[in-house]
C-alpha cells in the first residue's frame, strides 16, 4: 500500500508545475501506470482524493491512463500487446523477446485554466 | 483550458537519488542486491547462510530495512560484517533516500558488494529503485506456486528467483516445476536457484551466482579469486 506515496509525489509535480504558471489553477493531473508498475488504480485514486480534501487543490481532477505491457518480437521485430503473461510472439511463436513498456509510473500532462475563465467548479482566489 | 505535457517519472526524485547511488556504486566497483520477498521467505535466513559463507576480508556490508525492531541486524551482526538496520517506521518499502541517509558514514571504496534487504512486500518495494545492479526476489515454497502471477511486477523486475525452504518439500504441496514455469511466463530466461537455508542444500549455487555478478561487476576480482 505504497499509493498514497505515490499521490504525494503526484501532488508535489503539480505544485511544482503550478510556479511556472502564473494566473492560472491547475484541473487535471494525467498519469500513465503500467500494469507491471504494480499501482492499484482504485487506491490511487482514494489517496489522491484524501489528500486534496480541503485544500486549495480540492477541485484537482485525477486522470488516470492504464498501459498494457508491451514486447517487440526479437525473431521478427514485431511489436505486440502481452496478455496473460504469454510473451510468445503472435507471429511467428518466437519465445525471445525484449519488453517495451508496461511498468510506466509517469506523468502525462496537466490541464491548468486561467483565474477568471468561465468552467463550472472553478475557484475564483487561491 | 491548456494542456501543458509533463513527462517525467512520478518517482522522479526517488529515481534521482537512485541514479546518484548507482554512480556511487559503479564508481567504486561495488555490487548492490536488493533482496525482496513477502515477510518470512527467508531474506535474513539466506543473508546469514551468505555472510557465514564469504571469507572475512570480504569487503561486504549489510542494509536491512524492518517496519520496526534491529532484531534482524542484531541476527546479522554476529558474521562481523558492518550492518546497519533500516527502521522505516510504518512504511512498506525501502526508498532511495534511506539508502543514501544509511550509507552516509560508511567508507564506499571500503566496500565491494552491499547487499540490501528489502522490507518484507512483494508489492511495493518493486516500484522504488534504490540504485542496485539487481533484484534478487525470494519465494519460499510454503507460499502458492502461483506468487508470480500474482505480484507479476517484482518477478519481472528481479534478475534472480531464490526458491527457500526446498527442506520443506516433502510437507508441502508445491510444485517446484509449475513456479519455475510461472516465474518463467512472467519473465522469460529468469535465472533460478533452489535453496535451503537450513540444511544449505543448494547455496553453493546461489554463492556461485554471486560471484559471478561480483565478477562481472569487478573484473579484477575474479582474475584474482581464481
Amino acid at each position: 500500500m505504497h499509493e498514497m506515496g505515490i499521490a504525494n509525489s503526484v501532488l508535489e509535480a503539480v505544485r511544482t508545475e503550478m510556479g511556472l504558471h502564473p494566473g492560472t489553477y491547475p484541473c487535471k493531473v494525467g498519469v500513465r501506470i503500467g500494469e507491471l508498475a504494480a499501482i492499484d488504480q482504485d487506491a490511487l485514486r482514494f489517496c489522491f482524493e484524501a489528500i486534496i480534501r480541503e485544500t486549495d487543490l480540492e477541485s484537482l481532477e485525477l486522470g488516470i491512463e492504464v498501459c498494457p505491457r508491451r514486447h517487440r518480437c526479437q525473431v521478427c521485430a514485431y511489436d505486440f500487446v502481452v496478455r496473460d503473461y504469454d510473451s510468445r510472439c503472435p507471429r511467428c511463436s518466437g519465445l525471445e523477446s525484449t519488453c517495451l513498456g508496461g511498468d510506466e509510473l509517469e506523468l502525462a500532462y496537466l490541464e491548468v485554466e486561467e483565474y477568471g475563465a468561465s468552467t463550472a467548479g472553478t475557484k475564483s482566489t487561491q | 483550458m491548456e494542456r501543458v505535457p509533463l513527462e517525467r517519472k512520478v518517482l522522479n526524485e526517488n529515481d534521482r537519488i537512485a541514479a546518484e547511488l548507482r554512480n556511487r556504486f559503479q564508481e567504486h566497483g561495488i555490487l548492490c542486491l536488493n533482496l525482496i520477498s513477502s515477510p518470512g521467505s527467508g531474506k535474513t535466513s539466506l543473508l546469514e547462510r551468505t555472510l557465514e559463507a564469504l571469507p572475512r576480508q570480504d569487503r561486504v556490508a549489510v542494509l536491512t530495512g524492518d517496519i520496526q525492531t534491529e532484531n534482524d541486524a542484531n541476527r546479522l551482526k554476529r558474521f562481523h560484517f558492518p550492518v546497519k538496520q533500516i527502521t522505516t517506521g510504518g512504511t512498506c518499502h525501502l526508498d532511495a533516500r534511506m539508502i543514501e541517509r544509511h550509507l552516509a558514514d560508511w567508507r564506499l571504496e571500503d566496500l565491494d558488494l552491499l547487499l540490501i534487504e528489502n522490507v518484507g512486500n512483494l508489492v511495493c518495494p518493486s516500484s522504488y529503485d534504490l540504485g542496485e545492479a539487481a533484484k534478487v526476489v525470494v519465494l519460499s515454497v510454503t507460499e502458492g506456486e502461483d506468487k508470480p502471477l500474482k505480484y507479476p511486477s517484482i518477478f519481472f523486475k528481479s534478475d534472480l528467483l531464490v526458491l527457500n525452504k526446498i527442506d520443506l518439500l516433502p510437507y508441502v504441496p508445491f510444485d517446484v516445476n509449475a513456479a519455475a514455469d510461472n516465474a518463467r511466463r512472467v519473465h522469460p530466461g529468469m535465472e533460478i536457484v533452489k535453496v535451503s537455508c537450513m540444511t544449505r542444500d543448494g547455496l553453493c549455487e546461489w554463492m556461485q551466482w554471486l560471484d559471478r555478478r561480483r565478477g562481472t561487476h569487478k573484473p579484477l576480482l575474479q582474475e584474482t579469486a581464481s
